[in-house]
């Protein structure tokens, strides 16, 4: 590897840490990325609903400005406004320079970017599609950013790593990680850095029923949270209205079908019931996701009319010609025909809401940093940029920005460190690498009879019963000891493999611990907030309150469990105002 | 008695170690797959003759066919575990790890060759830099049409295991690696540089290594133009060799 004057960790191959990757190594600084999986299979991948940016090469008169209001209105008011006005400035300019690194954007017939009018909660053309996987196609274009920065030296990958913790100094200071291979010896390793960014994704698996990849647990923020980062706004979960049931997972179908004419209906009296038409005349069957979860809630849960007594409706395109379907969907009717075996051309899908996305995260400022100096985090793993409910493709614009503005900033705070970590006792790093083997010890070495998947599974049904789209403080209670119950079963584990060699379930039985940890922080979150707000929902306070409640919740670890906080939500720039989809939203001048 | 579904794993302990075959008995569940099976041994790791044993290893990520992961030898086919419909495999169901890379453990195997091989062929955009420099070049939604069934490529290496050509005694880099080639020389910046890529396809492990089984296309998890691609590409390096007899 090239020397150069300080060294960047960034952990997470998606999207933001690719990003963040190359801002770094573009300065000439040497950059270690690790990722559980290769990078070109992180998350990131599964987005097929397009990016969003507000280009205006339509000519419909939309800007950032609008897109902004339009991101907070959808948030509920939840996110502070600057940074989210800084993400839809740059929109633009970071689609142009994905187009520079040959990401196959659909064209106009001029050759031009095409945008299309798509996502929920909006009425302009503001999406840019690559085909029918946006995702991937903007990952693999970083990816091969990177691995160019890889071949000249800047870049060293470890891939197939698992994170484990961050190494601090005696003033509480972030100065490396420790983490293990899972390809090979997993002994747990120290690795010094002057800058530790974290860019790990969201939690959404530890639900079970998500359309998150199976990585894709929240473990590594939880991790850090328990030595000390802030965690934010951690109830502010995200369910998809429309996703196919999974015995190991749910697959989305993307939303941008019903923004093209796709209907949600059930029957009712033996007749089709189009009851997001009904209920919702201005947006429709475009209702934002956090409101069509509700709707097809009550029309499952409430009113018993789900398919056959069961959570699902139907979503039908078969209206739609199939050459229009083809070109526009492919991607998503390829997964639905392949995975539930039926063409959804010809028969309406059967979908089910799963859980999608983590609007909270670790807490930052403005600039990417936690609370603990030399440690930022970007990309689904932050709290900053979606508020109370994410519209639909904003999460690639904001994996995709968070990560631009970090790498300046780490570059910064790195060339101000008065001593590298190079430079200090390695005795910090040697002890805390010791401290995690030992723990490691401890898991691989039987101590009852319990299953660490068992205990996941367990885990998933609870959370995923009661604390999703509607929320009771009586089941949240339950749901908080229950999660006591599963930290100490945790002890009494038997995780079946007893080798340093590519251990899969050392790995997930570490993870599991954490996600039980991070799901006591969404949980007691959600008891707390006493109101109603984006995807907050509890019957018994269906109101939001801003007097009380414009509050971002911050939660700080302790042996005891969560202590919460709660800081002022900065509404600066647009006045907070009623939420609704049952008549046309209106934007500021 | 509650139906079950026979699975038969090859496994291995380590890099090292020789491989073995285990025989699992594990509950039907309507409209499952390979990973839910998989899933299904480590909530109980017991054999068919009800030896416990260690859970299975092996690599996945998106589980819905678009990053690659899970690739393995099925019923005797490469393909992704993911996609691998219990209801349309002929039972009981085998699986094996890709041959053709070396075994980390059970049904996952290391990569890394695919990657390095898209180092050598510089599979990407030199762009200048990430700054404002305004939109990248136009291009006919007609090119950038087939432009993006080739990018579709996630690196999954099936159609490695498929080549008769891609194995230990040759350097070949496979159907995947000269894809990627024609997709970064078709676009208008890529083009600028498209000589360096094709030099990296001209020595060893280049396309002349290709024997023209057509395996590669056959397996394709995402049906990419892999034969038409590594023609074009023999096509360009014929130009792009007779070019530099003459001119140089």
């Amino acid at each position: 590897m090239a020397k150069s004057k300080f060294h960047a960790i960034i952990v997470g191959g998606g999207l933001a840490g690719l990003m963040a990757a190359i801002k770094i190594a573009e300065a000439g600084a040497n950059v270690s990325l690790f990722s559980l999986v290769d990078a070109k299979r992180s998350h990131s991948v599964c987005a097929q609903g397009g990016v969003n940016a507000a280009v205006n090469t339509k000519g419909e008169g939309d800007s950032p400005w609008i897109h902004f209001q339009e991101t907070i209105y959808g948030g509920d008011f939840l996110a502070n406004q600057p940074p989210v006005k800084g993400m839809c400035e740059e929109g633009p300019n970071l689609i142009y320079l994905l187009d520079r690194m040959g990401v196959m954007f659909n064209r106009t017939p001029e050759g031009f970017l095409q945008v299309e009018m798509r996502g929920g909660g909006t009425k302009y053309s503001r999406g840019l599609f690559a085909g029918a996987t946006t995702g991937q196609q903007m990952l693999y274009a970083l990816d091969e950013q990177v691995r160019r920065f890889e071949a000249s030296g800047l870049v060293n990958r470890y891939e197939g790593w698992e994170f484990i913790s961050i190494v601090k100094d005696d003033q509480g200071v972030c100065r490396g990680i420790t983490a293990m291979n899972l390809r090979g010896d997993a002994t747990a390793q120290s690795f010094p850095a002057d800058v530790v960014i974290l860019a790990t994704g969201g939690c959404g698996s530890l639900f079970g029923k998500a359309t998150a990849s199976h990585i894709c647990n929240g473990s590594a923020a939880s991790a850090v949270y328990q030595q000390g980062a802030i965690y934010a706004n951690g109830e502010f979960i995200q369910v998809h209205p429309t996703a196919i049931p999974g015995d190991d997972k749910c697959r989305l179908i993307s939303e941008s079908l019903r923004g093209g004419g796709g209907r949600v209906w059930t029957y009712k009296e033996g007749k089709k019931w189009y009851f997001l038409e009904e209920w919702y005349p201005a947006y429709k069957n475009l209702v934002p996701r956090d409101v069509a979860s509700r709707a097809i809630h009550k029309v499952c849960r409430e009113m018993g009319l789900g398919i056959d007594g069961s959570d699902m409706v139907y979503l039908d395109v078969t209206h739609i010609p199939a050459a229009d379907l083809d070109r526009l969907f492919g991607g998503a009717l390829e997964i639905y025909e392949k995975f539930a075996g039926e063409d959804p051309r010809k028969v309406p899908m059967k979908v089910f809401p799963a859980v999608h996305y983590s609007m909270g995260g670790l807490w930052v400022d403005y600039e990417q940093r936690t609370n603990i100096p030399g440690l930022m985090a970007i990309g689904e793993c932050d709290y900053q940029y979606h508020g109370a409910n994410r519209l639909g493709a904003n999460a690639l614009l904001s994996c995709l920005y968070a990560g631009f503005i970090s790498g300046p900033v780490a570059i910064r705070y790195a060339n101000g460190l008065e001593k590298k970590s190079n430079e200090l006792n390695p005795g910090i790093f040697a002890s805390e690498a010791k401290r995690r083997q030992e723990i490691n010890q401890k898991i691989m070495s039987p101590r009852g009879k319990e299953n660490p998947f068992q205990i996941q599974s367990e885990l998933s049904d609870w959370m995923w019963e009661n604390v999703t789209v509607v929320r009771h403080n009586d089941k949240l209670k339950k749901t908080d000891e229950k999660l006591l119950e599963l930290l100490d079963r945790f002890d009494r584990m038997d995780i079946a493999d007893e080798s340093v060699w590519a251990n899969q379930s050392l790995s997930l039985a570490r993870q599991l611990y954490n996600m039980i940890v991070l799901s006591r922080v969404i949980t007691l979150g959600a008891l707390n907030r006493n109101e109603s707000r984006g995807v907050h929902y509890k019957p018994e306070f269906p109101k939001r309150d801003d007097e009380n409640w414009l509050k971002t919740t911050k939660a700080q670890w302790s042996p005891g469990g969560p202590i919460f906080s709660y800081e002022d939500v900065d509404v600066s720039l647009f006045k907070p105002r009623e939420r609704r989809y049952d008549k046309e939203f209106k934007e500021e001048k | 008695m509650a139906k079950t579904v026979e699975v038969k794993i090859k496994r291995q302990a380590s890099t090292k170690d020789s491989p073995r075959w285990e025989t699992f008995q594990l509950p039907y569940k309507d409209g499952g797959n390979v990973i839910a099976l998989l899933m299904e041994i480590r909530r109980n790791p017991v054999t068919s003759d009800g030896k416990p044993t260690t859970t299975v290893v092996w690599d996945c990520s998106c589980l819905e066919e678009v990053c690659g992961a899970c690739s393995m030898i099925i019923n005797g086919d490469a393909r992704q575990a993911c996609s691998a419909l219990v209801d349309a495999l002929k039972h009981p169901i085998t699986l094996e790890p890709l041959s053709k890379f070396p075994v980390i453990k059970d049904l996952m195997v290391d990569r890394i060759a695919l990657f390095e091989n898209l180092k050598k062929v510089k599979a990407w955009i030199p762009i200048d830099g990430t700054y404002p420099a305004g939109p990248g070049p136009r291009m006919a939604e007609r090119d950038r049409s087939w432009a993006y069934d080739i990018s579709r490529c996630m690196s999954c290496g099936c159609c490695m295991e498929a080549c008769p050509k891609y194995n230990e005694c040759s350097s070949f880099m496979g159907a995947a690696i000269i894809a990627q080639v024609r997709l970064f020389n078709t676009h208008p910046t890529g083009e600028m540089n498209k000589e360096e890529r094709l030099d990296a396809l001209m020595g060893p492990g280049g396309v002349a290594g290709c024997s023209n089984a057509q395996n590669c296309e056959k397996v394709c998890p995402k049906k990419l133009p892999l034969v038409k691609s590594i023609a074009e590409i023999n096509r360009a390096i014929n130009i792009h060799a007779l070019k530099r007899l003459l001119f140089n």
